[in-house]
């Protein structure tokens, strides 16, 4: 029982294990609306773009969280106003600005050779580097995130299930794209020191698509995607003590194991579901 | 009557390509109006415009509210056609009824009593009520579409818009439908649709709007249902026939497809119902019905 216990005595892991439950948990929740919305890809660019923003930040000595937020914010408010006004499909929408956005932050590096900081943080994640500050940080965002869905729940839902008839029925859908936008940022800046720039795209898809398969239920799918980001986010951290590896890659691939754990027995039900009734 | 919408010289472009050119159009309240012509000639586009969702290159749509009507703008639902529908997302009937509910910005995140026994009543009226909590995909095509009325009507609507909500279903179910809305404008909801169902909207609905890019002709059934219109609306070689007190439109088939192509019960078919001994009438705008040899 001890040996299982060893990893908290460790202040770094107690920090990093909340800040994974944290981030884990956020990813899934909002992973739910933009799995349903078909932005997957989202995350992944987003997260680049958000790179770019930290650079930047620390090019003009702004606060990181401040600086790589508006950016990350910023990208997303373009994406839905390109899709919106230019009739382009959201994939190619996040490849240009997202991409365009991370190549200002490779270009700002390579101009100013003299950074003293590393960014490999930033990329790869690094839960050992986690501090108090980060995690009250993570926590504040993640009590605002939730309490967004929570009271924006049925505009939410409407724009998410279908955009262009919410407006018919009064859903100020620009304005919940906006906070949305908002939202969505300011997860990514929370989860991008726990889980990197490389990792926070599967963190945001897999546990909503995991989710997907064992419900019908929206309500049910959003409470079993926040639940396993959680879990898999604890999981993973765990597991990263003890085999050595990066904790974000080690969250990841918890959540890819119940994802495929999922799946088979999905593939299993529907296929006994379909079986032709036997008499004997 | 009162007037609910009045759209005045409304164009609409997408890339210097006209969609709509000039429309004038007219609703009163409690009017049934269904839109028809070919696919492409914007039937949808001028939806949209009415709905707001698109912005119209010149023109403008005003809808009006009864003055002694409490709220400052008539309320408009929208049934959209099922095919742009996620049947896939995870909402079940009721879930997808509640979201035509009227509703502030931030609000508790499930029904009230009063919405739960509203959806139920609409759901009710509609003879889905036993439906509530199943998943949207596992719906018949008419039971979708009238869960798609249903959120329409949750709303309380003063005006019904419905892009062709008997497409996709069989003829027994579009039927059904359409008794549905005729039954809904009885109790005075006005209603604009669009169809592709020529037949159906002849024998149906009250005022017929003939649109290819601009509108060709309005009016009663009977009045526009006449060749030259539906040549001009559909760029095509249409028949009107009269037969047994019905109004039937169909396109003039090519004399190879009568010939050669169509099997001989079809065939056997077509010929009793155009002989002689079924009498055939006269078109209403004087153009003699031609004569169909086959």
């Amino acid at each position: 029982m001890d040996a299982l216990l060893q990893p908290f005595q460790f202040e770094f892991f107690r920090n990093g294990i909340m800040a994974a439950v944290l981030a884990g948990g956020l990813c899934g929740l909002i992973g739910v609306y933009i799995v349903l919305r078909g932005m997957s890809y989202i995350g992944h660019g987003l997260s680049h773009a958000i790179f770019g923003g930290a650079v930047v930040s620390y090019v003009l000595q702004w606060n990181f969280y401040l600086g790589a937020g508006i950016w990350g914010f910023v990208c997303a408010l373009l994406i839905n106003k390109t899709v919106r006004a230019a009739k382009i499909n959201a994939d190619a929408a996040i490849g240009v600005i997202t991409t365009a956005s991370f190549a200002i932050g490779i270009a700002l590096i390579s101009r100013y050779r003299s950074f003293t900081r590393s960014f490999d943080a930033a990329l790869f994640g690094n839960i050992l580097g986690v501090t108090q500050q980060d995690i009250l940080v993570i926590a504040i965002i993640t009590v605002l995130i939730a309490a967004v869905i929570f009271f924006m729940y049925r505009q939410l839902l409407f724009t998410t299930f279908d955009s262009d008839v919410a407006q018919v029925y009064g859903v100020q859908t620009a304005w919940v794209e906006t906070v949305f936008a908002l939202v969505l940022a300011a997860a990514l800046i929370a989860a991008l020191q726990i889980l990197g720039v490389t990792m926070i795209a599967a963190a945001l898809v897999i546990p909503a698509i995991t989710a997907r398969l064992m419900t019908d239920s929206f309500n049910r799918m959003i409470l079993l995607s926040a639940m396993l980001g959680a879990l898999t986010g604890f999981t993973g951290m765990y597991l990263s003590f003890y085999v050595d590896v990066a904790s974000g890659a080690t969250i990841v691939l918890a959540q890819a194991f119940l994802f495929v754990v999922v799946l088979a027995f999905s593939l299993f039900q529907n296929r006994a579901y379909s079986l032709p009734d036997t008499h004997v | 009557m009162d007037p609910i919408l009045e759209v005045h010289n409304l164009s609409l472009q997408y890339r210097h390509t006209p969609v709509l050119q000039e429309i004038n159009l007219h609703l009163h309240s409690g009017q049934f109006a269904a839109i028809v012509g070919p696919s492409g000639a914007g039937k949808t586009s001028l939806l949209k415009l009415i709905l707001g969702l698109l912005r119209a290159t010149q023109g403008q749509v005003q809808l009006i509210q009864d003055s002694n009507a409490s709220r400052s703008a008539p309320r408009l639902s929208y049934v959209p056609q099922v095919d742009v529908v996620d049947w896939n997302f995870p909402v079940t009937v009721q879930q997808v009824v509640w979201m035509g509910r009227p509703r502030p910005k931030f609000s508790w995140p499930w029904p009230t009593d009063a919405e739960k026994q509203r959806v139920q009543n609409v759901l009710e009226q509609l003879e889905i009520g036993h439906l509530a909590n199943q998943h949207i995909r596992n719906l018949s095509g008419g039971q979708q579409q009238r869960v798609f009325l249903a959120r329409a009507l949750v709303a309380e609507p003063d005006l019904l818009v419905l892009d062709e909500p008997t497409s996709g279903v069989d003829m027994r179910t579009a039927e059904n439908m359409l008794h549905l809305l005729l039954d809904l404008n009885q109790q005075g909801m006005t209603i604009l649709m669009t169809t592709h169902d020529l037949n159906m909207a002849a024998a149906h609905i009250p005022w017929i709007i003939c649109l290819n890019k601009r509108i060709i002709a309005e009016g009663e059934p009977e009045a526009v249902f006449t060749e030259p219109i539906l040549n001009e609306t559909y760029q095509g070689d249409m028949m009107v026939l009269h037969h047994d007190g019905l109004l039937l439109v169909q396109q003039r088939p090519h004399e190879h497809t009568r010939d050669d192509v169509l099997p001989n019960p079809i065939l056997g078919h077509e010929a009793d119902f155009l002989t002689p001994t079924t009498p055939l009438e006269e078109s209403p705008n004087g153009c003699a019905t031609p004569a169909v040899s086959v």
